[in-house]
């Protein structure tokens, strides 16, 4: 089953995350979040809008390669993938 | 009086407490989250705090146990369907004249919770925030559960009702340039009045629209900007497009309400039927961000005057509070404690307040100072604070 990291400053706001591996079955990037959502009620919130699209200063990843759907978020998740959660850089 | 100071700030929440007539500063909540609005809901005592989050989001925070802990929500989205008509940011070949020939639409994602505002004790639970994209949102729950308010959403003066199809009239709504922090030019909702003695009687003020009026509980709305006038656009005196920093009245008196607009300061004592110019530049009032009126007496106000819209720094380099007691007739500054040199502070839109003899404000190169005798003199309650936006009496 894909296995979901995220980085540290999401633990802040779900602490139920933090010191475990997240799997979550194959499917879509969106799928997967859902997923995460159930474990961690709120959580897709802080990872996209109301539209359902990727925020803006965050970043996707599926093992080395960045998501290009931010918008419906379609990307396909193998079974061996990882999802990594970024921040993406910006900020001061 | 209040004994609390509630401070939103660049690098998170923090609370003064008065102990022993001395103002204590609390340990940081919301360490490292830029907070651009906290308040006290004096109904019920609960703490909120609008969060803007870099990276995930606008959220409100919410403690129900005065500070020691925090919950976020989530819960104030806009609702599928919601579009609005979007603006750029002028450039040099602008024409405001000119109607736009073909609007472009933009489905309305919530960039910023710029103010949260509370009920009258007859709505228990109600509460208003104003958002950026000028989005006026409602709960009746304490904000478990939240609302848009359509009537505004799809005013006429925006395009009319854009969830039912393409633009019926022109948007009259432009940008402010707190927006483009989010890569945007679109306005936002800043200053929610709620009528002390009528609750369906509000005001919102609007960057860039102006001044609106509701006085059936937001079924209606209608611009609220007689004798406004600007100095960007070619019809000063037009009903919309008008930039109020801040808009806020007097409790005692609810028709006597103040604005520091980006033009100079107005003054209304019927409610904002009329607005008129009360700017006194030769005494340095015109230019700056908040404005504060007195809880009782509606011809008294407060405002931290700063140089022109070009610098939006203190006046030669000289902080100072002015004020008013004959409705902006004359204005009197106040610099008893507050430096007189150096000095390159501005304060934001939500950095003054005032509760009964006691005024404090921040600046967004993290001064803090208060008074308890109505602006006479100041003390400094920190100068290593982060850039603070917003300042309220708890």
């Amino acid at each position: 089953m894909p296995v979901v990291q995220m980085t540290q400053h999401l633990y802040r706001f779900f602490p139920q995350l933090a010191n475990r591996t997240i799997t979550v079955p194959a499917g879509s990037i969106a799928e997967v979040l859902r997923a995460v959502n159930e474990m961690a009620p709120g959580f897709a919130d802080y990872v996209i809008d109301e539209h359902g699209a990727l925020r803006r200063h965050v970043t996707l990843c599926i093992d080395d390669t960045i998501v290009i759907d931010r918008k419906t978020l379609s990307d396909r998740v193998p079974e061996s993938g990882t999802v990594y959660i970024f921040q993406a850089l910006s900020g001061g | 009086m209040s004994d609390m100071i509630l401070l939103g700030t660049r690098k998170g929440t923090i609370i003064f407490d008065r102990i022993h007539s001395s103002w204590r500063p609390r340990p940081i909540a919301h360490a490292g989250i830029p907070v651009c609005y906290a308040a006290r809901d004096p109904r019920d005592g609960t703490l909120w705090a609008s969060l803007d989050h870099g990276h995930w989001g606008p959220k409100l925070a919410r403690s129900r146990d005065g500070g020691a802990t925090w919950e976020d929500l989530t819960s104030i989205k806009y609702p599928a369907g919601a579009r609005y008509i979007v603006k750029y940011l002028p450039t040099p070949d602008f024409d405001p004249a000119a109607p736009s020939a073909r609007p472009e639409y933009a489905d309305a994602s919530i960039y910023k919770i710029w103010t949260i505002a509370f009920g009258p004790a007859s709505q228990p639970g109600r509460l208003y925030a104003g958002t950026i994209p000028g989005g006026l949102f409602v709960s009746d729950d304490g904000g478990d559960s939240w609302e848009l308010n359509r009537p505004l959403w799809n005013h006429e003066s925006r395009g009319g009702d854009l969830f039912a199809g393409d633009a019926t009239t022109e948007n009259r709504w432009h940008g402010t340039p707190a927006s483009i922090d989010y890569g945007v030019f679109e306005p936002g909702i800043h200053s929610i009045l709620v009528d002390p003695r009528d609750a369906d009687h509000v005001h919102v003020a609007v960057s860039t629209a102006g001044v609106i009026e509701t006085t059936d509980g937001g079924r209606t709305w209608a611009a609220r900007n007689s004798g406004m006038l600007m100095d960007y656009l070619p019809n000063a005196a037009a009903d919309w497009g008008h930039d109020p920093h801040f808009v806020t009245g007097c409790p005692g008196q609810p028709d006597h309400l103040w604005q520091q607009n980006h033009c100079g300061v107005f003054y209304s004592d019927d409610a904002a039927r009329s607005w008129k110019k009360v700017s006194m530049p030769a005494a340095g009032v015109h230019f700056g961000f908040p404005i504060a009126a007195d809880t009782n007496d509606g011809r008294t106000a407060w405002v931290v005057p700063a140089r022109a819209d070009s610098e939006r720094m203190a006046i030669d380099g000289g902080l100072f509070v002015a004020r008013t007691t004959d409705g902006g007739q004359s204005w009197q500054a106040l610099r008893q404690g507050l430096p007189q040199g150096n000095a390159y502070d501005i304060v934001l839109r939500h950095g003054l307040d005032v509760a009964g003899d006691r005024l404090c404000f921040g600046s967004s190169t993290g001064n803090v100072y208060v008074s308890e005798d109505r602006g006479e003199s100041w003390q400094c309650l920190g100068n290593n604070l982060p850039p603070v936006y917003s300042v309220r009496f708890g």
